[in-house]
Parts: C-alpha cells; structure tokens; sequence
C-alpha cells in the first residue's frame, strides 16, 4: 500500500523512561489523522518525531515513500502548526508567511504569488502588513496555518493548534481546518487532547496512552465501538457509565449479573463466545431510555440527583446502587431531582470489557 | 462626626509614613547630588578661591580653564598631555570589547537556552563560576597566559581580556532573556528552513533589542569604569581614561590643582553618564522585560 507518512518499529526514550513504544503507523494520503490523548501520552512527542524536530532511539520514519529517518525537517515535506502560534514577533504578516520561502532561496515573484494565494485563502489579505502582535488569537493561528500552507508540502503536522483559542473560535477554526482538508487534499496529522475536535475532523483517531496506541480506528467506531476500558472512559461526554459484574454463561445464553441487576446478553455481538467470569458492562448515556418499562428494554431503576438542561438536550444524573449514572435526553425536561425514574438499556448498543480491560 | 458615605475614588490620605518617606527620599537625593555639586564648582573655581575652603560656595566666576588644562594639559609624572589621550584611548578599547562581548554572550545564550546542546548545564554552570571568583585570583596566570600568545600590553590583549571577564554575565542575561522564548519558535524556524545563524539573526536577536540595550549599557559603564584590569594589561600606549585619571590625581609633584583634578573626574564619568541619562527609559524597559519573563 502505498502511504504518505508511515512509522515502522518507532521508539523513543529517554534513559529508562520510554515515551513511545516500538510503534508502527501508516497514514494514507489524503486521510486526516487525528493523535489523541492525556497529556504526557506521547501524541506530540511522535508529532515532533515525524517533523525530525525531535531525536529518536530507534526505528525508521516514511515520507511519501521516502525514508526520512536522518532528513532535516525542512527537506521532510511538511509544514508544520504549533499551539502557541510561533509566530516570529518582528515580522509583519507577509514576512512570516514567505520565511521558509526566502530561506529556500525562491526567485521573488514566486513567492509573492504564493504568499498572495495563501492569504487569499485564509483570509489574511487585509492584515499582511500586520505585526503578530496587532492580530487577535484566531487571527494568529491563521497565520501559522498559512505559514504551513505556503509552503506547498504533502503533509500538515497539527500540534494543538486550537488549544489556545476561546471556545468560539475554536469552533469557527475548526471548521475551517476541516474545510481546508476538503479542499486542499493533503495529509493531515492532527494532536490533540479534545475528542471533540478529534471526532469532528478526523477520518481515523489514534488514541493513545503511555506511548502505545490504544485503539486505531474511525471515530463512529472509537465512540460506539470502543476497544478497552481506557479508550470507553476517554471518549464521551458525560462518560460512560460502568457497572461491575460478572459474565455467566451457565444457563445456556450467556447473561450479565451485577448485586443488583441481571441482562440478557443474547443481544450483545460478542467478538469472541462469551465465557463466564468478571466484567465490566459499559453503556454511554444517550443509550439509556427513559421510559424502560414502555420500551421493553431491561431497566435500570433509580433517583434523579442532578439535572443539567443544556438547551438542545439534558443530561440526568440518577443515583443507582451507591453509583451515580447520567442519561441524555434531547429537548427539555420536566423531571426535578428527587424524582423516581426507571430508564431501559439497549444492550446491542453497550461495551463488555472483561478482567483485562479489552473489550468482549 | 457622620461616617462619610463611600462613592467614587477612595481619598488619598497624608500619613506620617508617607511624609517621612518623602524625607528619606530627599536625603537620599542630596546624599548623591552633593559630592557632583561640590566637584562641578570646585572645577569652576581658580586655586585661590578654592584655597579659602569654602568648598559648598558658588565660585565668583567662571573659569573654564581647569577643564581646558585636564584635557589636554594635565600632567601625569612628566608627561603634561592632559587626559585625552586616555578618552580616546577608553574609547578604543570599550567600543570593541562591548561589541565582541555581547555578540558572543547572545549567541552563548541563545545555543544554551534554544539548542541545549549536550552539556550545556555543566558549561553554563562552569561559566557561572568563572564569574564568581573575584579577578584578581585571574590576573597572574592571565599575565602569563597573554604574554605567552603574545598579546600583552596590546589593545587587543586589553580587548580579549573585558570579552572574556563579561562574558559570564553577558550570557547569564541572554540565556535567562532566551529561555523564556518559546521553543516552538525555533521549531517553526527549522521546519521552514531556516539553520543555527539564520535563526539566531533573523528571529531571536530582534527579539532581543531591549536586552541587547541593557547588557551593552551595563557592559559600557563596567569597561569604561574598570581600572584593574586597564592598568594590567593594556599597556603604556593604550591606558584607559581612569588609569591616566588616577595619575593626574595621585601626582605628587607641585602644587595639587584640585580644580584639575575634579574637571578631569567628571570627564571621564562624563561618558557613562550621558549613556544612562540618554537610555534610561530603555535601560527600565529592558530590564523589566527579563524580570517580568525571568
């Protein structure tokens, strides 16, 4: 398969303390890679590494089919986004946009025209003359974002680029970024540690913890189909609710006991037949429903605590065997804390993990 | 009495804290402008009107020709040249040992704080400590070490001298200006292309002006002012404006001309001074700069 940026057997460490674990990735062209994690997991590290702004201890880094392991990053074709902007602060708008243009020695003309295509298509034409200081937050992160983009490269490194900005602009700029990939067509390599963002732009999330990728997969399937206990808890907002239990299969169908509840799991798409033993049965809060009894579903019974009314939906905190759980509702709620309710649960839609963490 | 009402700014109170403050400062005021006023008259007055000691008098008129005679007409032992040659003498040896040393110290601390080259806690360190042993433990092997290469008693020997002695301090103030520049600035720069010096050039030094200002500002008055370390290795040709100052005053044949003697000091103080009242804003600015970002 042909691949634009591929990372054979990488590891990077330093001493003893190993930061990313002979890791193997390969990002198709065109596709919109989105590394996501806690912080010290390792995404920019591995970022940094794919630039070559950052040593590594063993391993190999692909280019455009193009070994780049010991390449300066200049001659790695990327262009490069940083969370603080790194704008230069005493160059106006255009200077900084033509930087990397001037110092490959490009004859004049050529980089004007391109430094004019490129504030054209971000909207930065007015503010050429503009010092980094004079522009406002969403302003600036265009700019590091044109800066990348003039330079005409396959791939596009995004360190949080979004992490800086007020809530606002972060959406408006996301869009953007999404827009730009449509349009443009290049390889994006996206960090971040908001799953929003994550879920919203990328083709594929890489999420990652301690160095190792957790789950490599397409953002329907992280969010409904999420590999491990780690990956269940990272993703989603509220998270996932979590009942310990036990799986027994001792009846012929297999079902899940906790003290005080007991599934059917026929429903459930097993990845491998079930066997008896400790698990952990996960279920997302919009895959509860509040009338259980009229749905037919299993329910799981217990007292309102908390309402949170957020316009177009609610979420509902009910208290349920010395555990709190949340519910999403669309529109609004009537329902006060104090008030009984008995959601049903839609087991094809829920996550088993069992004693190891790894998913059922 | 009725409680006044709070509305608007709160009234500003004269306390007894604040007016002995503004004692303090107005001694402290007199305590430093006093000695200047002393010699600023002195220097204007003939030697019969100073021997009446009266030394806070005004003179009863203005005689200029002390300053004429201590710049050029003074005499140092036998020689009656006056102190100009020692002005253009510190002039020949500040100019380039400011140049030199600040160079080399923002380049130091611009690869020690953005490169981190392997080592470079221990070389920081090490220069640190270069900067904390007094000179003077220096100044026999330093002797021997410029006669070896053949640079005693030259102005060069003199120049290579202040760039090493200022370095420490030089890079101490790059290195903490630099570091808190953020890395990925040098990050951005390499991805676009850009190397060690054109980084250094293009991005961090403009950065860097106030700095720049300060530590040339600081690296002036410490050269121009240094007296050890001129008398030692500059040689006879190349005696800085303080060593020759020291002369005129310290001779001992004659009459002591003490107009002379005050004309000559405020000359050679002259130059640091005019540096501070012409950039002091800057020298505020940029030294607030580090502390707010050090």
């Amino acid at each position: 398969m042909q691949s634009a940026v591929s990372i054979k057997d990488l590891k990077i460490a330093y001493g003893d303390n190993t930061v990313i674990e002979k890791m193997s990735l390969d990002i198709a062209p065109k596709e919109f890679l989105v590394l996501l994690g806690p912080s010290g997991c390792g995404k920019s590290t591995l970022l940094n590494a794919i630039a070559g702004l950052q040593d590594i201890t063993s391993g190999e880094i692909w280019i455009s089919d193009k070994n780049v392991t010991w390449e300066e990053p200049k001659d790695r074709g990327i262009g490069m986004v940083f969370q603080s902007y790194a704008l230069y602060p005493r160059m106006s708008v255009r200077k900084n946009l033509s930087f990397g243009l001037r110092v490959a020695g490009l004859p004049k003309a050529e980089i004007e025209a391109r430094v004019a295509r490129t504030a054209a298509l971000l909207h930065l034409d007015k503010l050429l003359d503009r010092r980094p200081a004079e522009l406002s937050g969403g302003q600036r992160q265009r700019v590091a974002i044109g800066r990348a983009l003039v330079r005409q490269v396959d791939v596009f490194l995004f360190d949080e680029p979004l992490s800086n900005l007020d809530a606002k602009l972060r959406n408006e700029l996301r869009v953007e970024i999404k827009k730009l990939h449509q349009s443009l067509g290049n390889t994006m390599i996206y960090v971040t540690h908001d799953q929003v963002e994550a879920l919203t732009l990328a083709d594929r999330i890489a999420i990652m913890r301690d160095g190792v990728i957790q789950q490599l997969a397409s953002p329907s399937e992280i969010y409904h189909r999420p590999a491990n206990l780690f990956v269940a808890g990272f993703i989603g907002a509220p998270a996932m609710n979590f009942i310990e239990g036990r799986i027994e299969t001792a009846n012929g169908s297999p079902t899940f006991q906790s003290n005080e509840l007991s599934f059917d799991l026929s429903g459930y798409g097993f990845k491998t037949p079930p066997v008896s033993g400790q698990a952990t049965l996960g279920f997302r809060p919009d895959h509860l429903v509040l009338d259980g009894a009229a749905s037919g579903l299993p329910t799981i019974p217990g007292r309102i605590s908390v309402v949170e009314p957020m316009g177009s939906e609610a979420v509902l905190w009910f208290d349920w065997a010395k555990q709190t759980l949340s519910l999403r509702l669309m529109g609004d709620v009537t329902l006060l804390p104090g008030d009984a309710l008995s959601p049903g649960l839609d087991i094809s839609k829920a996550s088993l993990f069992g004693a190891d963490g790894s998913r059922l | 009495m009725a409680r006044l009402h709070p509305n608007g700014p709160k009234p500003t109170q004269i306390t007894a804290g604040r007016i002995g403050l503004y004692v303090f400062l107005l001694v402290a005021v007199l305590f430093f402008t006093l000695p200047l006023y002393t010699m600023v008259v002195t220097s204007l007055k003939t030697m019969d009107e100073i021997r009446l000691g009266q030394i806070f008098s005004l003179p009863s008129k203005l005689d200029f020709s002390a300053w004429t005679t201590a710049w050029s007409g003074a005499c140092m032992g036998t020689v009656c040249v006056g102190i100009r040659s020692g002005f253009w003498n510190s002039l020949a040896i500040t100019i380039p040992s400011v140049a030199l040393s600040v160079f080399v110290g923002a380049v130091n601390g611009y690869a020690l704080s953005l490169w981190r080259p392997r080592g470079a806690s221990v070389l920081f360190g090490l220069l640190m400590a270069g900067g904390l042993i007094p000179y003077q433990i220096f100044l026999y092997p330093m002797v021997r070490a410029m006669a070896t290469v053949g640079l005693y008693n030259s102005l060069a020997g003199i120049i290579l001298v202040h760039v090493i002695f200022g370095l420490p301090l030089v890079t101490l103030l790059f290195r903490n200006y630099f570091v808190s520049v953020p890395e990925e600035l040098c990050k951005a720069a390499r991805v676009d292309g850009a190397g060690f010096w054109r980084i250094f050039f293009e991005i961090m030094l403009p950065i860097a002006v106030p700095m720049v200002v300060v530590v040339s500002m600081l690296q002036f008055t410490g050269i121009w002012n240094d007296f050890l370390l001129g008398l030692v290795f500059a040689g006879r040709d190349n005696l800085p404006m303080t060593v020759q100052l020291n002369n005129i005053v310290n001779t001992t044949m004659g009459e002591r001309t003490y107009n002379v003697n005050m004309a000559a000091t405020i000359l050679t103080a002259l130059v640091p001074l005019a540096i501070y009242f012409l950039s002091g804003r800057w020298f505020v600015r940029g030294i607030a700069a580090g502390a707010v970002k050090g």
